[in-house]
């Protein structure tokens, strides 16, 4: 039924629809509504405060569907950004107060957003510069973020910091803190970065400046902050593997159409096996990148470790995703670069996934160090 | 207010590709793709519309097989309080007029204000259930129904009618109004009501529990039995007129002249 209502909502949002957006750079107001309407925003959040309280492979048919039906990756996005950086984390990890202050807010559409990346701790987080220094009642913060997803509108930001310098700590995951800020604050500075596509919602440079906040704004334990954001990485994983695949789909879908249709030596061009093949064959992989991505979420689901099968899962869906986007935009031929029909979006959009949550050689390192137990390599 | 949804579970045929079956009395189901009958749809919501506003209780009833149970569950989600799904083998090859009969007779011992249908079926298109079964529960009914008043026992409601008409009439309830589309924007299937839905059980009632006997049902118990289901042929009349423009404008000029349509 889940698959069902996002068919429905996504019907409502056409391509055409996102290509007005992406082109003229504004916020999909409507789209954000319905999934507020419909409760997808609160999927992942308990019933008590509002929420569906249901799990990751319930998130991952919801937004593998919106993707895949017409919306592409923002498909996924918006509700990575809130349901997941914000409804998630606190959700995990947030004191009843906490819970019972933002739970609610979320399912309403209040927007969130996550500020772990920094210009000099992209890859490696450990190396976070950001600190909060325990002052009085609370904490002041200064450091800078950059690559900031939904900063620009965000109500709520969970925060990434150091809160005990790498060299005081015994192990460098030790040391790291999470907080909840709200925004806009006059501490806090949100600049756009320009970029390749999704232009219908900002990423940003975050600059923060003697930021002070009260202790009860600490989510999760003080110092194991590395552990409690795990827990909401993982899960941005597969929404991102969700989403490759969503993409790979409707670009294969789109490309079938138009095999179809177009004759060019008096016959429809998708009777040619050079056509065809690469388009099955990024199907078939699609179709396995779908099936791990979903392991890995009934895993997370279950309490169980999922990091390995969230990886593996990553890296499958990345490339049979852009290997999808690729292979339409050749079926297309000309019209696969034109604006008009979608494709340049798709590919545009699914590039992001080998750079972001994670990037590919990273998602790489993992499995060489955690699956094949091959020494670190980074 | 007590409210009765009746609803189908219909294969969507707009832009399927649609194969007669061997017998030519029907089209072939299998493949197809099934969902809540789009009038009806339109009726559920409003029936929900109705109860959050004024109070009371939605209950959807189908007369279906199983895989109608995600029709029906697809009402819970919207806000039905109650599903009933009336099925029995015997119920197959019903007309418009057994069907109604069937509803009937689990309609007329539940309570109700309003019964609700929607103005057709999309896979038969026959528009009669809610008129018939408004004849067996002795209740008024009124179609094409595009607007809901309520006040006390009366509602008003608006008609279409042709060429962009509407017609208002005043019905007492009890009644029978079957619902036009576009009389409300449906919402969409939330997960909350996904939740909730997944809480409620659908109640199944037979040939026997509704106290029906099996030549009052089916084939039997039908007025209009299908003979034969086609797709009309394609008729050739498209002419391709040929040559310089001034050519093609002068020739369509004759043909039109010819045919008095100038
Ligand atoms: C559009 C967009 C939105 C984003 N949104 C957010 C957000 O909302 N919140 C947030 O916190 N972050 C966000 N990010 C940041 C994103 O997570 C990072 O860009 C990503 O983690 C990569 O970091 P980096 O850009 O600093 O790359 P770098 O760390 O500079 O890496 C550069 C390259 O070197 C490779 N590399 C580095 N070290 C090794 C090694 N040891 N072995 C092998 N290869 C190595 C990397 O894989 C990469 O290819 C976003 C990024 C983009 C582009």
């Amino acid at each position: 039924m889940i698959v069902q209502s996002a068919t429905e909502i996504a019907e409502d949002f056409s391509p055409e629809y996102w290509r007005e957006k992406d082109k003229t750079h504004t916020f999909p107001e409507d789209f954000w509504k319905a999934l507020v309407e419909a409760g997808f925003v609160g999927i992942l959040i308990p019933e008590g405060y509002g929420g569906g309280g249901m799990g990751m492979v319930e998130m991952i048919l919801a937004m593998e569907t919106l993707t895949s039906q017409s919306c592409g990756l923002a498909g996924q996005w918006f509700l990575c950004l809130t349901s997941i950086f914000g409804g998630l984390s606190i959700a995990k990890h947030g004191s009843e107060n906490q819970k019972k202050n933002y739970l609610p807010k979320i399912t309403k559409g209040m927007e969130f957003c996550l500020a772990l990346t920094e210009p000099d701790a992209g890859t490696n987080t450990l190396n976070t510069q950001t600190m909060a220094i325990e002052e009085g009642n609370g904490y002041v913060i200064n450091g800078r973020k950059t690559f900031i997803s939904g900063a620009d509108r965000a109500k709520g930001m969970v925060l990434i910091t150091r809160t005990t310098p790498l060299e005081k700590v015994p192990k460098r995951t030790l040391g790291l803190s999470l907080f909840l800020v709200d925004l806009p604050n006059p501490a806090i500075e949100v600049m756009p970065i320009e970029k390749h596509g999704i232009h219908y919602s900002k990423t940003c440079e975050v600059y923060i400046t003697n930021l002070k906040i009260p202790k009860e704004n600490l989510l999760g334990e003080r110092d194991k902050g590395w552990y409690l954001i795990l827990d909401t990485l993982n899960p941005e994983r597969m929404s991102f593997s969700a989403a490759a695949s969503g993409i790979g789909l409707l670009a294969i879908s789109k490309a079938v159409d138009h095999a179809r249709q177009r004759s060019v030596f008096g016959v429809p061009i998708g009777s040619h096996q050079a056509i065809q093949f690469p388009l099955a064959e990024a199907r078939a992989k699609i179709e396995a990148a779908r099936l791990l991505n979903y392991r890995a979420a009934w895993l997370y689901d279950e309490g169980q470790p999922c990091g390995a099968e969230a990886n593996m899962a990553k890296v499958a869906a990345v490339e049979a995703g852009i290997q999808g986007v690729y292979h339409a935009m050749q079926t297309l031929g000309g019209y696969g670069y034109s604006v008009e029909y979608d494709v340049e979006r798709w590919w545009r959009e699914v590039n992001l996934i080998r750079l972001a949550p994670v990037t590919h050689q990273m998602a790489l390192a993992f499995i060489g160090e955690h699956v094949l137990g091959l020494p670190k390599s980074y | 207010m007590n409210i009765i949804v009746c609803v189908k579970h219909v294969p969507e045929t707009a832009e399927a590709e649609i194969k007669i079956n061997p017998e030519g009395t029907a089209i072939e189901k299998t493949g197809l793709v099934f969902d809540i009958n789009e009038w009806d749809d339109y009726a559920l919501e409003e029936a929900v519309q109705i109860k959050e506003k004024f109070g009371g209780s939605v209950t959807a009833i189908t007369v279906g097989p199983e895989d109608a149970d995600s029709t029906l569950r697809k009402c819970l989600a919207r806000g039905a309080d109650n599903a009933i799904r009336l099925t029995d083998p015997k119920f197959n090859g019903s007309d418009s007029y057994a069907i109604a009969k069937i509803l009937h007779k689990a309609i007329k011992d539940l309570p109700f204000d309003i019964v609700l249908t929607g103005a057709l079926a999309g896979d038969d298109g026959y528009t009669a259930v809610g008129p018939i079964l408004a004849e067996h529960l002795e209740v008024p009914h009124a179609t094409m129904i595009k607007k809901i008043e309520l006040s006390g026992d009366t509602a008003r409601v608006n008609r279409e009618l042709e060429g962009g008409l509407e017609e208002v009439v005043e019905i007492k309830l009890p009644a029978v109004l079957s619902i036009q589309t576009g009389i409300n924007e449906p919402r969409y299937v939330s997960i909350m009501g996904i939740r909730k839905a997944m809480q409620k059980e659908t109640k199944i009632l037979g040939l026997a529990d509704l106290g029906l006997s099996e030549n009052e049902v089916g084939e039997a118990g039908s007025w209009i039995t299908i003979e034969k289901v086609y797709v009309p042929p394609v008729e050739k009349q498209a002419e391709f007129l040929k040559g310089s423009a001034e050519d093609i404008a002068t020739k369509i000029a004759e043909l039109l002249k010819a045919r008095g349509l100038v």
